[in-house]
């Protein structure tokens, strides 16, 4: 029998899908709606002190694919622009109405003592099971000494934690910005603060784009635009960087990851939570489909660990954390060469045309008998990098295969071609 | 498959069901649909399809032109290869040239519609340029001729203007461009695409046509060696074989192509004459166009007879289907015997056919059909009488690998030459290849006699 329930930074939840603080978690309304679609939980969107903050239009913008798929949106909304008493009194409602779902209150204010400490005890008795402290929108707020203004500070974060830490007794999420150079800073700084949880990654700084015939960023406003937060599938592989690094240094042991970053399947989740998070947080993927994707996403996941007999969250929780160190732990003398399969082959020459101009010429073109094409790999020049196998449109055609496995593993401070290794000298 | 508004229950057709008929056969991609197929495209390196096109289009490019937005940008890389590309769009057998080499038919249910696709980057460009794309090289002074303006001749013209010559196209028919505009079918080229196409082409400057002019009416091909720097002959293939069977000249008994021609020259094809047995008799792309439309028409009973089986017909799979989808029933293994009736024909006698020792022989028993509308599909001759002095064989010009003609000075491409399939676009290459071996050619002789 699997499980989805979980304890995210000491709340339970049936699953571990919460919407994140976001436009869809803006009002009674809308989270109504993800609760009845399965949501386990909802960050209602950030709430500041009164009074309420005043939106522009237009606000998003969007990256697509080539194949006209959006992957990324960039918002330059701001924090709830409702009355707080508006907001706390549908909080009440919801924690009422449905006692089995989470409910966390996300909160923003400047940068002084009182401030947070009210806001989180208003919030707080609105009956929120945890708070989750906005340290990373990177737009507006910022300007405001808000926002990313003060998730970038190392010292505010601890601060502002501690005071909500000492201002409520619930669970406090702080919510990282990854527009830093090092997330390890604010992390720790969270820990310091005594965050049960972090809540990452907030959006990342961006222009999404830029209207060539009006020669006006996106999103516009009025003939001008600015820099806005950006989330959804692009930058998953941030977010997960993010968290494996949280979950895996010494320095941060024991703080939980509420894990967000284009998390859009259960597979997505899963990553994630491989990688150490307690549970993820969703906005853009609903923000695209509605809330209706949380469907497949617990029925996914649920198959996907009953296939692997994982009875629980925790059973697989940081599996794959333990297998992510440093570059200097890889093994050096691990080779791989590409094999490709001719009978899947369709003959594009995408392999080829990669391989010869941008890496290292391992793929041989020779005539067939039946007047097409068949590609052979160097082996003395494959370098084995993957490229021609994540290029290759037919899945399973082009495979990697392990050679010389019977070579001791031997990483670079012990290699002897690299000039600090002692071992050489 | 597209279903024509059919006389099913033999009540006849109102004149609406016929005219909806003739729209396009494939209506046009839109700006969304276009980058939905484009995206299918993987962009093969060497690609396929490319070396499928007998023009070689660099068709990765041009989709990924699509892709990008750069739909000028895409429809010059097409015109560039292929100054026809948007008649090869519409009437190019995509399905046996680069459409059926198309790598995604492995993976996926169908190549990718790279006809459809240059259509709408042609389209666009040819509705929205506001010049032509493509400059002419500083004028040489040369003064080519060219006979015949059809995809051949025209092509030839295009790139000697291009190239900076003068070019003057003789052309015997009131029109140009050849079989695009006289022998495909209407539903293929709506909305007079090939006059469009012919307006587009001559855009580039230095080409000037004259009309009602053909070999041997006022037009001798020494004449134009001796006036011009060189000559090109597109002359095409001239008359329809006859059948050798006897009352082939009875009312009603005709050429397909006429009939094709009658549909595309007449403003309402309402007006045009359909029977109610027709039988069109070949077994290629024209014997499909003429059955579909006079299906479209709202001919009753359209029967398209074969002397072989289906295997061995030149139209394409596509074609076929086209047909059969649209009722018309196929025949095959009876070749025509006998034409029967008054004035008018009226019954149709074939001789069943079979394979005896390798060879098509008739099997000794015939087949009488009611007949009264008769089409002959079965190709075309040249007309040799007025070609004396070239060399002639099995009916078509000898050129060699330069489209050298035997006589100095006289290149010759499209339907009229000995290599080659007979279709459009391999007759845009012939013209564009020959043009550039012209050039060559004027350009090497003027250097010899310079120094």
């Amino acid at each position: 029998m699997t499980d989805l329930g979980c304890v995210i930074g000491g709340v339970e939840s049936i699953n571990p899908f919460w919407l994140a603080s976001a436009p869809p978690t803006d009002k009674k309304y809308n989270v109504e709606r993800a609760f009845k679609a399965g949501w386990g939980g909802a960050v209602w969107k950030t709430l500041g002190v009164d009074p309420p903050v005043v939106n522009v239009t237009s606000r998003y913008g969007v990256h697509r694919s080539q194949d006209r798929t959006v992957i990324g949106i960039n918002n330059i909304e701001l924090i709830s622009d409702r009355p707080l008493t508006v907001n706390l009194r549908e909080i009440e409602e919801m924690r009422r109405e449905w006692p089995d779902r989470v409910i966390i209150g996300s909160i923003m204010a400047p940068m002084e003592e009182h401030a947070w400490k009210e806001l989180a005890v208003k919030v707080a008795n609105a009956g929120v099971q945890g708070i989750e402290l906005n340290l990373g929108c990177p737009h507006g707020m910022c300007e405001r000494g808000m926002g990313s203004a003060v998730g970038q500070v190392a010292e505010f974060v601890e601060q502002t934690t501690r005071w909500v830490r000492e201002a409520v007794n619930l669970p406090v999420f702080t919510k990282l910005t990854p527009n830093v150079t090092d997330i390890m800073i604010p992390a720790s700084a969270a820990k310091a603060g005594g965050a049960h949880a972090v809540s990452l990654i907030n959006t990342v700084n961006s222009v999404i784009g830029v209207d060539l015939d009006t020669m006006t960023p996106m999103p516009t406003v009025d003939g001008r635009g600015t820099h806005g937060g950006y989330c959804g599938e692009a930058v998953k592989p941030i977010a997960l960087h993010m968290t494996a690094e949280i979950a895996r240094q010494a320095e941060t042991e024991g703080l939980e990851i509420s894990a967000i970053g284009g998390i859009t399947t259960w597979r997505d989740a899963a990553e994630f939570i491989a990688l150490g998070a307690s549970g993820v947080q969703v906005c853009t993927a609903a923000m695209l489909y509605g809330f209706r994707i949380v469907d497949d996403m617990i029925d996914g996941l649920e198959a996907f660990m009953r296939e692997k007999d994982y009875a629980s969250i925790d059973a697989f929780k940081g599996m794959a954390s333990k297998r992510t160190v440093d570059w200097n732990e890889l093994n050096m003398n691990h080779d791989l060469k590409a094999r490709i399969d001719d009978d899947a082959c369709i003959e594009c020459g995408r392999c080829f045309i990669v391989c010869e101009d941008t890496s290292h010429q391992a793929i041989r073109i020779d005539a067939r008998d039946d007047s097409g094409r068949k590609f052979t790999v160097i082996d003395d020049e494959c370098v084995g990098c993957n490229l021609c196998m994540h290029v290759c449109p037919v899945k399973d055609c082009i495979t990697m295969e392990a050679v010389d496995t019977d070579r001791p593993y031997v990483t670079w401070p012990e290699h002897p071609k690299n000039p600090m290794n002692k071992a050489a000298e | 498959m597209k279903h024509f508004n059919l006389n099913t229950d033999g009540a006849g057709m109102n004149r609406e069901d016929i005219s909806e008929n003739f729209d396009d056969l494939h209506p046009p991609l839109d700006a969304s649909k276009a980058a939905v197929e484009a995206s299918r495209c993987l962009y093969c390196y060497d690609a396929p399809c490319m070396n499928a096109c007998p023009t070689r289009i660099d068709i990765p490019k041009f989709i990924h032109q699509i892709r990008s937005g750069n739909l000028d940008g895409s429809a010059r890389t097409i015109l560039s290869a292929n100054i026809m590309g948007g008649t090869c769009a519409r009437a190019c057998p995509t399905e046996v040239l680069c459409e059926e080499v198309c790598v995604v038919h492995e993976t996926e249910s169908g190549p990718v519609k790279i006809g459809e696709l240059q259509r709408h980057a042609v389209d666009h460009l040819m509705e929205n340029a506001t010049s032509h794309p493509f400059p002419r090289a500083p004028v040489t002074g040369k003064h080519l001729a060219v006979i015949g303006a059809g995809p051949a001749g025209l092509s030839f013209a295009h790139r000697s203007a291009m190239l900076g010559h003068n070019v003057v196209v003789y052309e015997a028919k009131p029109k140009p461009g050849g079989l695009n505009e006289y022998g495909l079918a209407a539903y293929k080229m709506a909305d007079d695409f090939a006059q469009r196409e012919v307006d587009f082409l001559l855009g580039v400057g230095g080409i000037n046509i004259e009309y009602g002019k053909a070999l041997g009416a006022g037009l001798m091909l020494e004449a134009l060696r001796t006036e011009f720097d060189a000559v090109f002959i597109g002359a095409g293939l001239g008359t329809t074989r006859a059948l050798r069977a006897s009352g082939e000249e009875l009312k009603g008994v005709g050429d397909a192509l006429d009939f094709i021609e009658d549909i595309r020259q007449a403003k309402d094809k309402t007006k045009i004459a359909v029977g109610d047995n027709v039988m069109v008799i070949g077994g290629g792309n024209t014997a499909i166009d003429a059955a579909v439309q006079a299906k479209c028409l709202g001919a009753r009973n359209v029967t398209l007879v074969y002397r072989r089986g289906p295997e061995a017909m030149s139209a394409t799979g596509w074609e076929q289907d086209l047909a059969t989808a649209n009722g018309v029933v196929m025949r095959y293994w009876m070749s025509p015997k006998e034409f029967l009736g008054g004035e008018k024909v009226e019954r149709a006698v074939f001789s069943e056919m079979e394979m005896k020792n390798g060879k098509l022989a008739p099997r000794g028993t015939d087949v009488e059909l009611p007949a009264d509308m008769v089409l002959k599909a079965i190709g075309q001759t040249l007309d040799d009488t007025v070609l004396s002095g070239l060399k002639i064989e099995k009916g078509k010009i000898v050129v060699d690998d330069e489209y050298r003609t035997s006589l100095p000075g006289v290149f010759a491409g499209g339907d009229c030459i000995n290599r080659g399939e007979d279709l459009t676009v391999q007759a845009v290459e012939d013209g564009k290849q020959a043009a550039i071996i012209v050039d060559a050619d004027l350009r090497a002789a003027a250097k010899g006699a310079a120094t």
